[in-house]
Order: C-alpha cells, then sequence, then structure tokens
C-alpha cells in the first residue's frame, strides 16, 4: 500500500511542486491568500476560489486526459458546455424538474461525445479534425437553443449546483473531487485504463489482440461529452443564466493546457487523472493569482505564459536529464567526502 | 454591367420624384453585421420597429459577421434602387469602392453604430454613441452620488484592447479628475462576460478586506456588473448599498437587479440608432437638408428612481 502511495506522489511530485511553488508566489504578492474563514455557513477565502474557479476546466481535464491516452484530442468540450448550458436553462425555464433538467443537459453531453466517437472511431476521421466539426457547430447549436440572449433562470436547485454549498465546501468542488475518484477508480481499479492506454500505444495492434478498440474509443469521447456537460451546468448555474457566447470559450484549450501540465504525453498511452487535476488547479492558481496581483490587464497573459513555458521546461526531457545529471553527480560525490572525513 | 448601373440610377430617380411626395414611399436597405450580441439583436428589431411607425420599406440583410456579405448586400441594394442605405460595418476598412458605387447612384449612405475609415464625403452621416461620453455620465453620477465622502472604486473593464474598454475607462477617469474622494483601488479586465465579472469581483473582494474597503463598483458594461452583484452578495455584503454599482449598456438584466436594489445606475447604450437616422433622411428628403456628418445619440442614465420595473418589462421583448 505505501509502495503504490509512494509511486503515486513521486508520479505526481513535479506538478505538487510547481502548485506549491506558484502558491507561495502569490503569497509573496498577496499577503492574505492563504486566509480561510466561515463565512455564511461556508468556507470563504482565495485557495476555496480556486477550487471553484477551476471546476469547469478540471471537469474538461479528467475526460480530456482519457481522449488523450487513446492518443485523441477533443477540441470540442468548450462548445459542448455551451450546449449544455443552454439546453439546460432552456430546459428549466420552459417547466421540467430539476432531474429531468439534469438528465437532458447530461443527455446532451453523451450524444455529443457519441458523435465525436463515433466520427473517431467507425469513420476513422482524425481526433482533431472530427472534434472540430463541434467545436465550431456547437457555439451555433447553444445560439440556436438560446436564440442569441443570456438565457437566465431562478430555479433554486440548479442555481445550488453553481453556488450552493455543502459541508463547508462550494458545491462545483465537491462534484469534481467526487467525479474524478469515481473516474480514476473505474480506469484503475479495472483493465479499463490499461486498455485504453493499449489503444494508445498502437490502436491495431490491440484491435489484433481482442480489444474492443470502436466500443472503448467512443466510451472515452462519450465520458469527455458528460464532462463538459457536468461543466457547462456548473457555468450556467454559477451565473445564473446560459451564455452561449462565452460559455466554456477556450477553455478546451486550458482543459489540453492542464493535460500536458500533469504530464500526460500528447502521444497517448499514458495518463494520470490526477496529474490532470492538478494541471488545472495549477492554472486556476495563475489566473486568481494574476487577479489577485493587482497588476493591469494588459499583463495577464503574459504572466500566464511565461509561468506555463516556465513548468514545461521543468518537465522536458533535457530538463529531466540534466537534473538527473546532477543529481547522480551529487550522489557520486558523496561517499568521496565521506571518506575525506 | 453599366446596363444594370444605368438602369439602376433610373429606377432611384424615378423613385425619388415619387418618393419626395411622402415618406410611405420610401425604400431603405439596412445591412446589419449579425447576430454578435442581444443589444445588436436589440438594434434589429428596433430598426425593424422604427421603419413600420414611419411607414418605411425596410429591406434587411443579415451579414452573419462577414464583410463580403455586407458588400454584396450594399450592392444589391444598389441594384434594386432603394431610397437610402443603413450600413452597420463589421470593420472600419475596406469600404471606400462600395461606398463611391452608392455615391454614384446617389443613394445617401447612414452608418450605423460603428464608423468607417473612408473620406467622410462618401456617406450622408453616421449615428453613434460617445463611448467617453458614456464613461463620463457613470463617473459624474458617481461623484455626485458619494457627494465628497471619501470613496474607494472597483473598475471591471471590458475586454482588453477594445475600443469600448479604452474609451468607457477614459472618459470615467475624466469625470473623476478633480474629485480627490474618489479613487480607482483595482482595475481588471472581465472580458465583458458575466462568468469573468463575477470571478474578477470575488478576487477583488478578497483583496480589498473583504469588500470592506470597496464603496463602488463601475462596470463596463452591465452583463459583468451583474455577475459581480452575485460575487458581492456570496460574499455576505449588500450590492446597491454597501458597494454601489454603475455600468454601462442599459439591458433589461440590470433593470431586475435594480429593481431588487441590487444596483443603482446604468448608462444607456441605445438600440435605437435607426430613428435619428430616420429623422435625419426624412428632412434630408423634404428639402435636401444635410444633417451633421456625426449624430451623437443620447447616453441617457437610468438610475433606481426612474421605475426600473417598467423599463425591464419595455426592454424585455426587443430581443437583447
Amino acid at each position: 500500500m505505501t509502495a503504490i502511495l509512494r509511486s503515486y506522489a513521486l508520479r505526481l511530485l513535479p506538478q505538487l511542486i510547481a502548485l506549491a511553488a506558484i502558491l507561495l508566489m502569490v503569497s509573496f504578492v498577496f499577503p492574505g491568500f492563504f486566509r480561510l474563514e466561515i463565512q455564511n455557513g461556508r468556507l470563504y477565502g482565495s485557495l476555496i476560489d480556486i477550487f471553484n474557479r477551476g471546476a469547469p476546466v478540471v471537469l474538461l481535464a479528467i475526460g480530456m486526459t482519457v481522449v488523450i491516452a487513446t492518443k485523441g484530442i477533443d477540441l470540442s468540450v468548450g462548445a459542448v458546455m455551451a450546449i449544455c448550458g443552454a439546453v439546460a436553462a432552456s430546459s428549466i425555464t420552459s417547466g421540467h424538474s430539476l432531474a429531468m433538467t439534469l438528465l437532458i443537459t447530461l443527455g446532451t453531453g453523451i450524444l455529443c461525445g457519441l458523435w465525436n466517437g463515433f466520427l473517431v472511431a467507425v469513420l476513422d476521421i482524425q481526433p482533431i479534425i472530427a472534434t472540430l466539426v463541434l467545436m465550431v457547430a456547437g457555439r451555433g447549436i447553444a445560439q440556436l437553443v438560446t436564440e442569441g440572449a443570456i438565457l437566465t433562470f431562478n430555479d433554486p436547485g440548479l442555481i445550488f449546483l453553481g453556488s450552493g454549498s455543502f459541508a463547508w465546501l462550494p458545491l462545483p468542488v465537491l462534484i469534481w473531487l467526487a467525479f474524478g475518484i469515481l473516474v480514476a477508480l473505474i480506469v484503475r481499479k479495472t483493465a479499463l485504463g490499461m486498455l485504453i492506454e493499449a489503444i494508445g500505444v498502437n490502436r491495431q495492434a490491440s484491435t489484433l489482440s481482442g480489444v474492443l478498440t470502436p466500443v472503448l474509443l467512443i466510451a472515452a469521447y462519450m465520458l469527455s461529452g458528460l464532462c463538459a456537460a457536468i461543466a457547462g451546468i456548473i457555468a450556467a448555474a454559477d451565473i445564473k443564466g446560459a451564455d452561449a457566447n462565452n460559455a466554456g470559450l477556450w477553455l478546451e484549450l486550458d482543459a489540453i493546457l492542464a493535460v500536458v501540465i500533469g504530464g500526460t504525453s500528447l502521444l497517448g498511452g499514458r495518463f494520470s487523472i490526477a496529474a490532470s487535476v492538478l494541471g488545472a488547479i495549477i492554472i486556476q492558481s495563475i489566473n486568481t493569482g494574476i487577479l489577485l496581483s493587482g497588476f493591469p490587464p494588459e499583463f495577464n497573459l503574459i504572466i500566464k505564459a511565461a509561468i506555463i513555458v516556465f513548468i514545461l521546461v521543468l518537465q522536458s526531457p533535457p530538463a529531466r536529464n540534466a537534473l538527473t545529471f546532477v543529481a547522480l553527480l551529487r550522489a557520486s560525490r558523496k561517499p568521496t567526502e565521506r571518506q575525506a572525513r | 454591367m453599366k446596363f444594370a448601373k444605368a438602369l439602376a440610377s433610373a429606377t432611384i430617380l424615378a423613385a425619388c420624384t415619387f418618393g419626395s411626395a411622402s415618406a410611405a414611399d420610401l425604400v431603405v436597405g439596412f445591412s446589419q453585421i449579425g447576430s454578435e450580441s442581444g443589444w445588436r439583436a436589440a438594434e434589429t428589431t428596433l430598426t425593424k420597429q422604427q421603419a413600420e411607425e414611419r411607414g418605411i420599406d425596410l429591406k434587411f440583410a443579415d451579414a452573419q459577421q462577414k464583410q463580403e456579405n455586407q458588400i454584396k448586400a450594399l450592392r444589391s441594394f444598389i441594384a434594386q434602387g432603394v431610397n437610402a442605405i443603413l450600413l452597420a460595418p463589421v470593420v472600419a476598412t475596406g469600404w471606400d469602392e462600395v461606398l463611391q458605387e452608392a455615391k454614384d447612384a446617389e443613394i445617401p449612405v447612414i452608418l450605423l453604430d460603428r464608423t468607417v475609415d473612408a473620406s467622410d464625403d462618401l456617406y450622408m452621416t453616421a449615428v453613434t454613441s460617445d463611448l467617453v461620453h458614456e464613461g463620463s455620465v457613470a463617473g459624474k453620477w458617481l461623484a455626485d452620488t458619494v457627494a465628497g465622502k471619501p470613496c474607494n472604486v472597483v473598475e471591471l473593464q471590458g475586454t482588453t484592447g477594445s475600443s469600448p474598454a479604452i474609451d468607457r475607462k477614459k472618459g470615467f477617469e475624466q469625470a473623476l479628475s478633480g474629485h480627490d474622494n474618489l479613487k480607482i483601488v483595482r482595475s481588471q479586465t472581465g472580458d465583458f462576460t458575466r462568468t469573468k465579472g463575477k470571478e474578477v469581483m470575488e478576487s477583488f473582494l478578497k483583496a480589498e478586506d473583504g469588500g470592506k474597503n470597496i464603496c463602488a463598483l463601475y462596470a463596463h458594461n452591465d452583463d459583468m456588473a451583474v455577475g459581480a452583484i452575485q460575487a458581492i452578495k456570496e460574499a455576505g455584503l449588500k450590492p446597491g448599498s454597501d458597494i454601489l454599482v454603475v455600468s454601462i449598456d442599459a439591458v433589461p438584466d440590470i433593470f431586475e437587479a435594480m429593481a431588487a436594489g441590487e444596483a443603482n445606475a446604468t448608462v444607456e447604450l441605445t438600440p435605437n440608432m435607426a430613428g435619428p437616422a430616420f429623422d435625419a433622411l426624412a428632412a434630408f428628403q423634404k428639402d435636401g437638408t444635410k444633417p451633421p456628418k456625426w449624430i451623437q445619440t443620447e447616453s441617457k442614465l437610468y438610475t433606481q428612481a426612474d421605475d426600473p420595473k417598467k423599463v425591464y418589462e419595455a426592454k424585455k421583448g426587443l430581443g437583447y
């Protein structure tokens, strides 16, 4: 058990170090950063904001990780978020119950994933092109649903999903925590994760060795669609309205970035959901940190890019080799030093 | 092609001779950008309404955010020999040729809401709002309302580098200069969206001692203000009284917030750009009065005293 935990910690070490460094940096520019208090029966503070605001990207990153592990990519998640937010808002305003609304919305997300999966697995279209279709069309579909306006709603149940709290934690945080653990358990406690990795390494070889490749591929994209649907519900519930033009805009790129920061290779074959979640939290920490720092907005993107480049360079093979080299050098010197004493 | 042009100008001549009698025979082409925002949808609705009230036959063309579609629409209006053309240009450059064609056909062109980089003898007039003035109306309201008391203001800017963000910031700062009691303590972009408005306001509240240091919020548009109002409420403060909220655009949802006492004031960016345009056109048709090259629309200030519930009901159906 401890061996498993240790290997897990070792895998997540670069991400954890990066996160700690960023949080430390933010606390320098904004001293009250780590302060937490209980207000209105919930924890209140910048750290909670990071976990709460990061919810959509975390959720997208969970689905994206599994898709990328199959050597695919899902560019449509941002647009699917917009579609699902629009569907949820229009369903609740047209008088459906909350349960029905959630069912319809999650179903819509899964359906979008099914479409992507069909294009990739059955028609054999390259994932980047296949999902580009829905990325472009999706926002249009969402606008059709909301008729171009921001569709607002007042259903307390749906709003609770975005801004409510349970056990002192904002509900979006609990949702992504529970969902992330669930997905991680399903893929890691069964052979599913290994089969997904097998497809990513060599799709043809895994098909020949009896893996149901098309089914698993479609399932991966459906999971990504489901994640986007949950993220879309949270984003809409958060502002009590569905904004087809802006919901999830460019978030597919943040999700891919989160997966990359998490150390999952875009070439597929290996993945870690926990690392991707950490990657998403790192991105949100940077965002929140910039907002708290009080720099003029013209600097936002440059600061973000600089930090991300730094993290990625640290993870790059040449940098890793250099680090190992330095470590080896020190290790080899130690015994001689001891002898000298 | 030449024949078509000759035919077109002939029909215009005919239309003009008949048209001078009453506005009822006016045919006006309207090239709209597309459906990029709720405000634009409202502008389209109001333009159609205004045309109907005046008995103008409006030919509507939606360009779906593409300049080539707008140029195509303008050429077809010219070929149809309309009496005038309304143009909401999607970009500022590249209009010289088609505007010259309209001029050659003696069809007056009126620009709505945005201007173009072309010689101003190519169009009759431009009906736009003054973005700097909008910001200064908001700033003046705030200065008058706090009346000398010290007040820390946080600002939610529009998309970085966009002209509304630059000008609305400039106008607001102009109105604040000379009032040393008012200080902008934090200013960040909220990208004109509710989500970002809420997220940025959350961080403002944390950074300024849980919001106790903030006395007013100025948002470059209403959507960001609506998001920020939710953030203020979730932080356990009362928007509208603990933190004053002033924004720009006057979309329906801000009136709902104002009716609930959660927002204080908004400056209207009127979607009725066509009304003044049609008025100028009518005067021109009647006795050839040339309007000024720029018709500035009114930047009306709405506060809680202006019966926000009623304004909300009136604006709701416009397609915002």
